[in-house]
């Protein structure tokens, strides 16, 4: 007992004499990575992750267009070809050297995986020229191999391979059960792994070797905690506990402004909350008119300010401004009046009665907004009889089309409308893979047309007037009924200039995070 | 004695089987763990692959009989999330939770005790209906607004209490932590122990008050008192005694309880015990470590009311453990 006493005290002793450095940055998520393997989970933890361990071929920048990381320079050389220009002299965390056999590695990687190969479907070969060039080679003329270049994070190919003790093959990428790559890591990134308590806590420590000398970034080290209760993750914010937090729940955004110590930034976000009507289910959403009916009965400003309380932007279209299909000529459209009208021209006058599902944990409200979405349809006479449920139990109806009405929100996760439309508003089509979230079952071959021209049309302006012409076509077809996107909102210390790092995709660029003394 | 813990070992196994159909008879109507591991891009065929590959698509049967299978070699599958064998996971979980549930026990002891003799001995007295009216609200706060409240007030107004975590903690072995060897750790302990021990505080007042004033109305009591034994002898030796009792029957069921009490708790403070583990579980659809869990927390139960028999043996003479 005694001995466990002293133990105590040494224990005390030494942690009492190890304050944090200066710049080092205490973060809280609401959930941690995964997996070390950034091929194993295509996800927003994954992303990050990658991020600060990895860099990118390219990256998205604030603008929404391409700032080169790996790759320094590219061009077209012909319409199934892009030529990039490696970065020479950078390492990996273990030593190697950086270099195009390494991208032609993590291609194979990322075409053998379940979750990322849907994005490089159009790519046949990374063709290895020399050492610093590379040919990203698509089997049709490939209007999104940049878009796509922000997924290529370059593993280290002679770290990742071979045999581990136990006999696996170190390159190996498991969905479920053990690998090499979800415990080790070796990436050119900003930061290295120190050590990760899944679920409790990752470490993060500055990268020596960091070849990007330019960034102004001061951290040193970085501890990243899952909190997954908001209000818990808000109070460590506030209580100094943690340096930046994210997300910040819509309720928090007056006390995270009001506090002297920290400050929100908030941002329009990219993913669009829609409700899906069904017209396999029900006969009367076949009609035109009906559907209309329903878009023009939906309020999603008052969604937005009352049940979002402004942490949302009201959304007509999938596209959200800055993605090329986004289409500045189409208004919301709420009107109760002409929304009756027209039911009653369908033939609808007195409205008939139809269910619907929402999930209560997976969007920001989502369970509210359905519940407004409800009384907002009762004023048109469609009775809705709401189901809400966890995820979990969900999706699985989601797959089912277990109701007339589903909600879904969705991220294209190549930033580029086509995206949304392949597979939100597509045509279904099992064998193509065409239109898998598509529970609406709309069906408008004219519009598919046009979205295959666009998959396949590398002149911006044209694809530009091909996609905006696809909203437009949806939105007068009202092929469903989208509500608004939802806002990104992180909160840091005052110390912690976070907001020159931040973006729309909701990757926070740490490597180049400064903190104020 | 032997007979009885061979018995009870014997209840446990069954208890555990029980829990173990149960559980993984509910497991189709939790969701679809695929969901929370791919992608939303991911084709329906890739999802069937997988669902084939994982063994999801076999029959209830075959699949429970495989998992019985290796549960009686103590393999009770492996977590989705954490890609570990499901129980290492919990057990390495294990000592942050009993750490809450000791903290809350410390508490609940030092203040029951005391309060409900106080309260017993003069039920008149103002300090008395005070505590009694503490302890009512005591029992109607939900256990998560305490909890936001201890937060609110310790860690962000006063600045006292960290806000969350289990800070600093000693480690023991490879797999085995603590975080009462630390003075982070134990600083960080204070506010959700206050939390958990909230609910169960109230009721222990209540119990040893009324528990206690039965006792002093018998008939040996009031014969002490006449024999003129002194009032400390009276209230600690005779009556006290006799009070523990019941006290210890409800306190051992108590404390399995507060294992599942400390699911809210944990997740408040994002302590990393295995009732937060418990409820991301859920979340994620990960049915390897509910079913795990769930059997696990099972034989806590069976153990925690195994040792309350033995120890009522030893306060309570009288009582025969192998009940013939």
């Amino acid at each position: 007992m005694k001995k466990l006493s002293l133990l105590a005290s040494a224990v005390l002793s030494l942690s009492l004499i190890a304050p944090l450095q200066a710049a080092d940055l205490r973060m809280a998520y609401d959930a941690d990575p995964v997996s070390l393997d950034p091929h194993e989970q295509l996800s927003g933890g994954t992303l990050q992750l990658a991020h600060m361990t990895f860099d990118p071929l390219v990256r998205w920048n604030r603008d929404l267009s391409f700032d080169g990381r790996l790759a320094e320079k590219w061009e077209r050389i012909d319409d199934k070809t892009v030529r990039f220009n490696l970065r020479k002299g950078v390492k990996f965390h273990s030593g190697n050297d950086f270099t195009a056999k390494d991208v032609v590695f993590t291609f194979k990687r990322l075409k053998d995986s379940p979750d990322f190969k849907a994005i490089f479907s159009s790519f046949t070969e990374a063709k290895m020229v020399d050492d610093y060039t590379i040919d990203l080679i698509t089997d049709k003329p490939f209007p999104l191999v940049l878009h796509s270049a922000t997924y290529i994070f370059p593993m280290d190919s002679k770290f990742y391979t071979g045999k581990t003790e136990d006999g696996k093959d170190k390159a190996g990428l498991a969905k479920h059960g053990d690998s090499f790559a979800s415990r080790n890591l070796s990436g050119t990134g900003p930061f290295t792994v120190t050590s990760r308590e899944q679920g409790v806590k990752v470490e993060f420590a500055r990268n020596k070797m960091y070849w990007d000398t330019e960034s102004k970034g001061n951290v040193d080290n970085i501890i990243l905690t899952p909190i997954k209760e908001a209000p818990t993750r808000v109070a460590a914010l506030l209580a100094g506990d943690v340096d930046f937090i994210a997300p910040v729940p819509p309720t928090d955004h007056k006390r995270v402004d009001a506090s002297d110590k920290v400050d929100l930034i908030t941002m329009g976000g990219t993913r669009i909350i829609m409700l899906q009507l069904n017209q396999d289910r029900v006969k009367a959403f076949k009609d035109k008119r009906v559907r209309q009916a329903i878009a023009y009965a939906v309020n999603q400003d008052g969604i937005a300010q009352k049940i979002m309380k402004g942490f949302a932007t009201p959304a007509s279209q999938f596209s959200p401004k800055g993605y090329l299909g986004h289409n500045e000529s189409l208004p919301l459209r709420f009107d109760v009046a002409k929304a009756k009208a027209l039911m009653k021209e369908a033939g609808y006058e007195d409205g008939f009665t139809i269910t619907m599902m929402a999930p209560n944990n997976r969007y920001v409200n989502d369970a509210k907004i359905a519940q407004a979405a409800t009384s907002m349809l009762s004023k048109i006479g469609i009775k809705v009889d709401l189901k809400t449920m966890p995820k979990a139990q969900y999706w699985p109806k989601f797959d089912e089309r277990a109701a007339d009405i589903m909600m879904i929100g969705w991220h294209a996760d190549t930033e580029d409308s086509n995206n949304f439309f392949e597979f939100l508003s597509a045509c279904v089509d099992k064998e193509k893979g065409l239109g898998q979230y598509n529970t609406g079952n709309y069906c408008n071959p004219e519009a598919d047309k046009l979205m295959q021209a666009a998959n396949v049309e590398t002149d911006v302006a044209k694809r530009t007037v091909m996609m905006q012409t696809i909203e437009k076509m949806l939105y007068d077809d009202a092929a469903f009924v989208p509500l608004h996107w939802q806002n990104l909102a992180w909160a840091a210390s005052k110390k912690v200039d976070i907001e020159p790092i931040l973006n729309v995709m909701d990757f926070p660029y740490l490597g180049d995070l400064v903190i104020k003394e | 004695m032997f007979a009885f813990l061979i018995r009870r070992l014997f209840q446990a196994l069954v208890v555990m089987f029980v829990i173990s159909i149960i559980s993984f008879s509910i497991q189709d109507n939790l969701g679809d763990p695929l969901r929370e591991m791919l992608g939303q891009s991911v084709s329906e065929e890739q999802r069937q692959a997988m669902r084939d590959e994982m063994g999801l698509n076999d029959p209830f049967l075959t699949q429970y009989g495989r998992f019985l299978g290796k549960a009686v070699q103590g393999d009770l599958g492996t977590s989705y999330f954490f890609k570990e064998p499901a129980l290492d996971v919990i057990l390495k979980k294990l000592p942050a939770t009993l750490e809450l549930v000791f903290g809350a026990t410390l508490i609940i002891i030092v203040f029951s005790v005391p309060l409900g003799i106080y309260s017993a001995i003069n039920p008149q007295s103002i300090f008395s209906k005070i505590i009694m009216g503490v302890s009512t609200i005591g029992i109607s706060v939900p256990v998560f607004l305490t909890a936001i409240g201890l937060i609110y007030v310790f860690a962000i107004e006063l600045g006292w209490m960290p806000a969350f975590g289990r800070g600093e903690t000693f480690q023991i072995t490879e797999n085995l932590d603590t975080a009462l060897l630390t003075a982070d750790g134990l600083h960080h302990l204070i506010l959700p122990s206050f939390t958990l021990a909230s609910i169960m505080l109230p009721l222990f007042i209540r119990l040893i008050r009324s528990e206690m004033m039965e006792v002093l109305q018998s008939e040996y009591i009031k014969f002490a008192w006449a024999k003129g034994i002194s009032p400390w002898r009276v209230y600690f030796l005779h009556a006290f005694k006799n009070t523990m009792l019941p006290v210890i029957t409800v306190g051992g069921v108590q404390i399995g309880t507060m294992v599942a009490y400390t699911i809210l708790t944990e997740t408040v403070f994002q302590w990393p015990g295995m009732g937060f583990l418990f409820l991301e579980a859920v979340n994620r659809v990960d049915t390897p470590l509910i079913v795990a869990y769930l059997i696990v927390v099972g034989a806590i139960f069976v153990v925690t009311n195994t040792l309350v028999d033995l120890i009522y043996g030893f306060v309570n003479p009288t009582v025969k453990l192998t009940g013939k």
